[in-house]
C-alpha cells in the first residue's frame, strides 16, 4: 500500500508530488509513461513560461527543470516509460513497463496528471485523399525539437491554437515557408503575444474565418484549397483558394486524456471533458484528485502548477484523515460562461473559467442565493484565455446556491 | 504618428499605442505595468528578440538552446544559421554556454543532456 501515487510527471504531476511532500507525506510515487519526467515541457524550447511562478521567463525545459531538481532534492519516487492501464474505484492502479512487466499498487490517494491530446484530422472531416505531409501541431513540435526532423518546405497551418502560432514560427527560422494560418472563428484561439511574436514578426497571414476545405496529392500533399466561411462557419464557394504546399499542420484543440479516470468511475464534466471536482480538486471518487491539462485545458503552465499544488496538498489531507467533507454547491453560471473549475464549492477558492464567445465592457457577478454579493469589470474576455473570480470566505459562508453571471456591450 | 503594439513581455499581451515623433516614442498608452512602457519604447526603435531553438549534440539528440538574452529581431535568421552550423558536445548542463558572443549574446544550454 503506498500513501500516494501520482499519475503523470509533467508539470502537473511533478508540482502535485511536491506538494503533498511539502504537506508531510513521504510515500510518493509518480508514474510516467515517457522516458524523463517535465511533459509536455521537453518539446516547448520556446520562452515565455514561468513569469507567474518565478518572476523570471524560462523556456519550457528551464521551467520542468525546476520541477525535476525539487523531485531530486526530496527524493520522490518515480517509474519512468511505464503506462498506467487500469485504475479501479478502490485506488489499486494496475500499469506496465519492460522492466516489471505489469505490476499492481494500491494508494490510500491518487492525484490524475496525465495531460491532454491533440485533437485528431479524422475529427475533422476535410475532403480529399489521405497523403502524408499532415500533423498535428504538437507532433509537428516533437518531430522538429525532439528528433531534429524537419517536416516539410512550405506550410499552411489550420487553427490558430497557441501550438500552431509558436510551430509557424518554430518552421518559418528552421527555413520553412509558413504560406497561411487559417482560424474557423472569427477571433484567434492563441494568446495575443503569440499572433505577434510569432506570425506578425515573419508576415505570415492570419486567415481569420477561414478553414481548410480540400487536401490535394496522392502520395505527399501537395496543396490546400482553404475558403472563407460565413456566420454559420459554412465555407463560401467563391472564395476558394488553392494554397501549394507540402505540409498541413492542425492546431484545433486540445482533448484532456480521461480513460483512466473514467475506470476508476470518476464523473467527467462535459465540455471540460476533465473530472468535476470541488475546490480541493477532489473528484466524485472519495480520494481521487485531478489537476493541470486532464482537468481542463490551460493556456498558461504557471497556472497548471498552481492547480497541482492544491491538489497535492489536498491528497496529503486526505490522507492524513483531515480533508474537509467534499463540496455540495454547485456553481451554477450563465450561458456566456462555458465552464467553471472547480464545478462544486464549500469554501474560499479561485474560480477558473472560460467565456463562451469575444465579450467587450464585461461585468461578472457573483449571486449568493439570487442575490448579487460581488462584481468585477474586465475590458474583454476572449475563449482562448482562461479567466478567474475569487470567492471569498464571505461569499461562501452560508451560501446555498452560487451563481456567476456574465454581462456585457458587444 | 500612433502606433499600435501587442505586448508580448507577458501573457496578458496588452493592446498599446505609442505616440511617435521622428522616430521617438513620446508616450505610451494601454500598458498595465511598466516593463510594457519598457517594451513599447524599445519595439518602436529597435525591436528586441530571445531566439530559442536547438542544437545536435554529439549522440544525435537535440538540446534546447536560447540567447541569453534579446538579440535584434531582424538578426533572428542570422542566429538560426550559426546555431545550426554548431555541434554540442556532452555532458551538457543546464545554463552551459554552448557557442559564445553571437550577435551580443551567448547560446546556452535550456536541458540536461549527458
Amino acid at each position: 500500500m503506498r500513501e500516494l501515487v501520482v499519475i503523470g510527471g509533467g508539470p502537473a504531476g511533478m508540482s502535485a508530488a511536491i506538494a503533498a511532500y511539502e504537506s508531510g507525506i513521504r510515500d510518493i510515487l509518480i508514474i510516467e509513461r515517457e522516458e524523463s519526467l517535465g511533459g509536455i515541457l521537453r518539446q516547448c524550447i520556446h520562452n515565455g513560461f514561468g513569469l507567474h511562478k518565478f518572476g523570471e521567463e524560462l523556456t519550457g525545459p528551464e521551467y520542468a527543470y525546476r520541477y525535476e531538481q525539487k523531485v531530486h532534492e526530496y527524493g520522490i519516487e518515480y517509474k519512468l516509460s511505464t503506462t498506467v492501464i487500469d485504475i479501479t474505484e478502490d485506488k489499486v492502479i494496475t500499469a506496465t513497463n519492460a522492466s516489471d512487466g505489469i505490476f499492481m499498487v494500491e494508494a490510500k490517494a491518487v492525484v490524475l496528471a496525465m495531460g491532454c491530446r491533440e485533437r485528431s484530422k479524422g475529427a475533422l472531416n476535410i475532403a480529399g485523399a489521405r497523403p502524408s505531409g499532415i500533423y498535428s501541431a504538437g507532433t509537428a513540435q516533437k518531430y522538429v525539437n525532439i528528433k531534429g526532423y524537419m517536416l516539410g518546405k512550405s506550410v499552411v497551418i489550420l487553427g490558430s491554437g497557441d501550438i500552431g502560432l509558436i510551430m509557424a514560427r518554430r518552421m518559418t527560422v528552421e527555413g520553412a515557408h509558413v504560406k497561411a494560418v487559417c482560424e474557423l472563428m472569427p477571433y484567434s484561439g492563441g494568446l495575443a503575444r503569440n499572433i505577434h511574436q510569432c506570425l506578425d514578426d515573419f508576415d505570415i497571414p492570419l486567415k481569420l474565418s477561414h478553414t481548410v476545405v480540400q487536401l490535394h496529392g496522392k502520395e505527399r500533399l501537395t496543396g490546400v484549397t482553404i475558403a472563407k466561411v460565413d456566420d454559420e462557419r459554412k465555407p463560401i464557394e467563391e472564395t476558394k483558394e488553392f494554397i501549394e504546399c507540402d505540409t498541413l499542420l492542425l492546431s484545433v484543440g486540445l482533448i484532456p486524456e480521461n480513460e483512466l479516470s473514467e475506470k476508476a468511475s470518476v464523473k467527467l464534466d462535459g465540455i471540460t471533458g476533465g473530472a468535476q471536482v470541488d475546490q480541493n480538486r477532489e473528484t466524485s471518487v472519495d480520494g481521487i484528485f485531478a489537476c493541470g491539462n486532464v482537468l481542463h485545458v490551460h493556456d498558461l503552465v504557471d497556472y497548471v502548477s498552481d492547480e497541482a499544488e492544491i491538489a497535492g496538498r489536498s491528497a496529503a489531507s486526505y490522507i492524513k484523515g483531515e480533508l474537509a467533507k467534499k463540496a455540495e454547491i454547485k456553481i451554477t453560471r450563465d450561458e456566456k460562461i462555458r465552464y467553471t473549475v472547480p464545478q462544486y464549492i464549500t469554501d474560499e477558492a479561485d474560480v477558473y473559467f472560460r467565456t463562451a464567445d469575444v465579450y467587450k465592457n464585461v461585468t461578472l457577478t457573483v449571486y449568493k442565493d439570487g442575490k448579487a454579493v460581488y462584481s468585477k469589470k474586465k475590458l474583454k474576455t476572449a475563449p482562448g484565455e482562461m479567466e478567474k473570480i475569487h470567492l471569498d470566505k464571505s461569499v461562501i459562508e452560508g451560501a446555498e446556491k452560487i451563481h456567476i453571471g456574465l454581462e456585457c456591450r458587444q | 504618428m500612433k502606433k499600435e503594439l501587442t505586448c508580448i513581455v507577458c501573457p496578458l499581451g496588452c493592446s498599446l499605442t505609442a505616440e511617435m515623433e521622428h522616430g521617438k516614442v513620446l508616450s505610451v498608452v494601454g500598458n498595465t505595468c511598466p516593463k510594457g512602457a519598457k517594451y513599447a519604447q524599445t519595439e518602436c526603435v529597435s525591436p528586441q528578440r530571445t531566439v530559442t531553438s536547438t542544437v545536435r549534440c554529439t549522440n544525435g539528440a537535440m538540446l534546447p538552446v536560447k540567447t541569453d538574452r534579446e538579440i535584434p529581431k531582424e538578426k533572428i535568421m542570422e542566429c538560426m544559421k550559426i546555431i545550426n552550423n554548431c555541434i554540442a558536445h556532452l555532458p551538457i548542463s543546464v545554463g552551459d554556454v554552448i557557442i559564445k558572443d553571437v550577435l551580443g549574446s551567448n547560446i546556452v544550454a535550456t536541458a540536461n543532456m549527458k
